[in-house]
């Protein structure tokens, strides 16, 4: 099998902080800003977001503003895979009501698990906006969803396989094509 | 997770399994404390629920549990059904097979009824056994085990955790609880030690395959186990017609939980009853309606237990 | 009818022979023997007993006829080397009048491939309340000489003492169900520790026992014979065995079922292992072969009990007590007295062929192998091993499916007649 690094620890660093600033000029500042992960990786990544923007906007307050939203019960694709382990969800104190949710993943692909976690969501409360942010877009969409936040554009073929590894999960920061 | 098939008995789970649905049963229980108490998990997938024995509450909890997954329910009594008219449970399965469930919840007063219809070959679907005849209630372990888990470790804290350790009285008809059956089972596997306290005549006149230690002396089984947890099981007065014990009186006195044993137990130990309760028999009212009384939370976890029950059933992989 | 001549029979004894038999008759038993115009049946390797006797088959006609007939009955008795079965009495009408026990006679005699000797009910319609007519069922002219309410026991003890007594006048003998009602009610299975995992109502062996120790003592004090059906368990074998010590006119049966199988079947909840008295413990199996062996049981009595496809594919407390036997006995009698070292094939043409048939005083069944007798035998292949499969009953409730069995019979010899030959049933009875 052979496999190619397309994005380094650095790599990462960068796409993060841009990734940051954009959230913070598009929603004109951090007011009403709520970061949710989508397990395992989007919600490192959605941690390591919220650090970007707390260090730079100091109002923000990182660990009141981000949350995980298990997806798993509201897939559609259930009864083709092993049972999935069910994991849990944490949606930050003060609800996401009227918020600017940011939902956070690292691959963004067919756009299922995005589909679902808007079903999540939903049973969650109303936020006023929903965006996406995504460490790497492959393409191969199956539903009409894109991201609004890009680390990095990697065109694939559907056979090749996307590895994010994180230091916090995986012992090192890098995203790695498989194939 | 393990792929299991069918809920038959306690049995059937091993220590990570059992773990695996109590886990999945709190993220249940976070979706039950929610505005919107609904999943799409099960959309499109038929359960039945067969009830051949009266069980209005076993049957709601599961209905419940169900509908919050967006499972399609169906009902099937047996009194004013087909089944009152001699149908067989073999006729009764087909039909349902014919119908295209996929799980079939089934509650009948035959012990090993939820087994022969998973090994019949009559229907397809996963079978979950809600109470055969005087043999089990796997999912009332579960939730009993759930509850105790709860309470022990706290609520934020009992992820991934068994029972290991903890002292548990089970106080009454043990002879015909399927109750108490599959919890010696279940709480034996989370690690759990399990004593009963019961009249001789209502202990299996062999119980030696039953992990349990017996006790002839609710009092000084409490001050020798100082349990964590203390299950009094419900008793019929049709038993004390048949000489299982002399009086109603002699049994709540001897057998029953009231508030004299309430304060000798330690503090924060559970008192639970699987319901439907005989205050002034098996319990008082002042005992039921004690702090450490679970009976009412017993019933709420009941509904995140069987939702963990459905979707590890249901939500996976068939061939 | 054709003459026969069995070739290098092994007798019970060990020794090698020729048997001759001309019409229902055996001439001459001994080495080289030639008959003219016979058939000849090569039994080299084979074992020649005496034809089997069951004390205790359920053939369900008249009555239940959905589950057998005397015909399918009797084929499926020849198939495991019967020449006679005794047919229990819980038919419908009951057999509790000298005109039932007459007709099911006449339906033996029409089969053809077996004595079918009628049992009479000791009470009318079983009900445990008055004694039948047991005096005109043994005038009639199907001689009953076992009387039983087998399926039930005759609980009421005045009751049992009178039936003891009153077939001393023709030799009679009462067969008990040894079952105390009381303490069985609603019972499923042995209660010991596999029903109490289970949850289904225990079968306490005292039950059995009480009543096998009330029923010598009353045998002892009115000084009547007295045959226990189908013990199951430890206690009581001790109890017969003290019995017999004491002198008591007692004989006790065993089934195949409680030889071979045990209480541990009923996990499966499959009722096909759903008898009564139920299958026991592994230590009361041992108890029974030891027993077998010691002569304290006297026969094996198959309890053959065949019963419908819905009266046994159901949960199990719906389900009938009851199963197939006749096929298999010869089967697990081989296994429990010869290969298993204990004993010989002489014990088991006692306990198959000799002692019930004088338990229910057959003069023409259980014979030596010997010039004079009535020529009814069997002959066995022993090194056979059989996967059981279908039998020839019209019931399917066979706890043996699967199993492999040592010996398979070769040759049924019925008054002189081949029901079996070479393993296969004949196409027809005995004209």
């Amino acid at each position: 099998m052979a496999s190619r690094t397309v994005l380094t620890g650095d790599d990462i660093d960068r796409a993060i902080t841009r990734i940051a600033h954009e959230i913070v000029e598009s929603n004109h500042g951090t007011k009403n800003l709520i970061l949710l992960g989508i397990p395992t990786r989007g919600v490192l990544l959605a941690e390591r977001i919220a650090k970007v923007i707390q260090r730079h906007y100091p109002e923000f307050s990182a660990s009141a503003s981000v949350g995980r939203l298990d997806i798993t019960m509201y897939r559609d694709d259930l009864s083709l895979h092993p049972n999935r382990p069910v994991t849990e969800t944490n949606i930050p104190a003060a609800g996401i009501d009227g918020a600017v949710v940011v939902l956070v993943d690292d691959v963004l692909y067919s756009g299922r698990t995005i589909r679902a976690s808007l079903d999540a969501l939903n049973a969650h409360g109303r936020p006023s906006v929903v965006r996406l942010a995504v460490l790497v877009d492959r393409g191969h969409r199956e539903l009409p969803i894109r991201a609004d936040f890009v680390g990095k554009n990697l065109p694939t073929s559907r056979e090749e396989r996307i590895r994010v590894q994180m230091s916090e999960n995986d012992g090192e920061n890098c995203v790695v094509i498989e194939s | 997770m393990s792929q299991l098939k069918h809920l038959l008995s306690a049995n059937d789970l091993s220590r990570d399994a059992a773990i695996g649905i109590l886990d999945v049963a709190e993220e249940m229980a976070g979706v039950n404390a929610r505005a919107i108490k609904k999943l799409p998990t099960l959309q499109g997938k038929t359960v039945v629920n067969l009830f051949f024995e009266d069980s209005t509450r076993t049957r709601i909890s599961f209905e419940l549990a169900e509908k919050r997954l967006s499972a399609d329910v169906i009902n099937f009594a047996a009194k004013g059904s087909s089944v009152s008219k001699g149908e067989s449970l073999k006729d009764t399965a087909q039909t349902l097979e014919a119908m295209g469930a996929d799980a079939v919840v089934i509650r009948h007063g035959a012990s090993g009824a939820a087994q022969k219809l998973a090994q019949s070959g009559w229907i397809d679907g996963a079978i979950v056994n809600a109470g055969d005849g005087t043999h089990e209630h796997p999912t009332q372990a579960l939730l009993d085990a759930f509850t105790i888990r709860r309470r022990v470790y706290g609520v934020g804290s009992s992820a991934g955790r068994g029972l290991d350790g903890l002292k548990v009285v089970i106080v009454g008809d043990v002879l015909h609880s399927r109750v108490a059956r599959s919890n010696a089972i279940l709480l034996n596997t989370l690690g759990a030690e399990v004593h009963f306290v019961a009249p001789p005549t209502l202990i299996p006149a062999d119980a030696s395959n039953i992990k349990a230690k017996l006790h002839y002396d609710f009092d000084a089984a409490l001050a020798e186990v100082k349990p964590d947890a203390v299950m009094m099981l419900r008793i019929q007065s049709e038993r004390m017609n048949a000489s299982y014990f002399p009086s109603e009186r002699e049994y709540s006195r001897v057998w029953g939980m009231n508030s004299e044993r309430l304060a000798a137990l330690k503090p924060g130990a559970l008192l639970m009853h699987p319901g439907p309760m005989n205050r002034g028999l098996e319990i008082t009212a002042t005992a039921a309606d004690s702090p450490n009384s679970t009976i009412l939370e017993q019933v709420s976890n009941g509904v995140s237990v069987r939702m963990a029950v459905l979707y590890t059933l249901l939500a996976t992989e068939r061939n | 009818m054709a003459n026969l001549i069995i070739k290098n029979a092994t007798l019970p004894n060990g020794s090698v022979a020729d048997i001759a038999i001309a019409g229902e008759q055996i001439t001459a038993v001994g080495p080289n023997l030639t008959v003219t115009d016979a058939t000849v049946i090569d039994a080299t390797g084979l074992v020649a007993l005496p034809g089997f006797v069951d004390l205790h088959t359920h053939l369900r006609e008249p009555g239940f006829e959905g589950s057998e007939t005397i015909l399918t009955g009797s084929q499926s008795a020849a198939a495991g080397g019967f020449t006679a079965v005794h047919a229990m009495a819980n038919t419908s009408p009951v057999q509790d009048t000298a005109g039932v026990v007459e007709q099911v006679r006449t339906l033996g005699l029409e089969a053809g491939y077996v004595d079918v000797v009628p049992v009479g009910a000791v009470t009318v319609g079983l009900e445990g309340k008055q004694l039948a007519e047991l005096g005109a069922m043994a005038s009639s002219k199907a001689r009953v000489r076992v009387f039983s309410d087998d399926g039930k026991c005759v609980s009421d003890p005045v009751l049992m003492r009178r039936a003891l007594e009153y077939v001393k006048a023709f030799d009679g003998v009462i067969a008990q169900h040894a079952q105390e009602p009381r303490l069985t009610e609603g019972a499923q299975m042995n209660e010991g520790k596999v029903s109490a995992e289970l949850g289904l109502t225990g079968w306490p062996a005292v039950a059995e026992e009480s009543i096998i120790a009330r029923d010598v003592l009353l045998a002892e004090h009115v000084g009547s014979r007295v045959h226990i059906c189908h013990l199951s368990t430890a206690g009581s074998v001790e109890i017969v065995r003290w019995a017999k010590a004491k002198g008591i006119n007692v004989t006790a049966e065993v089934t195949p079922h409680h030889l071979l199988l045990t209480d541990e079947l009923a996990r499966s909840y499959d009722a096909v292992y759903k008898v009564n008295p139920p299958l026991r413990t592994q230590e009361d199996v041992l108890a029974l072969r030891a027993a077998l062996v010691d002569g304290t049981i006297d026969i094996i009595a198959t309890d053959h009990a065949p019963h419908p496809i819905e009266s046994k594919d159901c949960e199990w407390q719906a389900a009938a007590f009851g199963m197939l036997g006749l096929e298999i006995a010869a089967s697990v009698a081989q296994e429990v007295l010869v290969d298993s070292g204990k004993s010989d094939w002489s014990r088991v043409a006692q306990v198959l062929s000799h002692n019930p048939a004088q338990i229910g005083r057959l003069g023409e069944q259980g014979q030596e192998i010997a010039a004079g007798s009535v020529a009814n035998l069997t002959l066995i292949d022993p090194t056979a091993k059989r996967v059981i499969d279908g039998s020839h009953s019209k019931s399917d409730n066979n706890p043996y499916r699967g199993l492999t069995l040592p010996g398979a019979v070769a040759h049924t010899i019925y008054r002189g007649y081949q029901t079996v030959a070479n393993g296969q049933l004949a196409e027809t009875g005995r004209a």
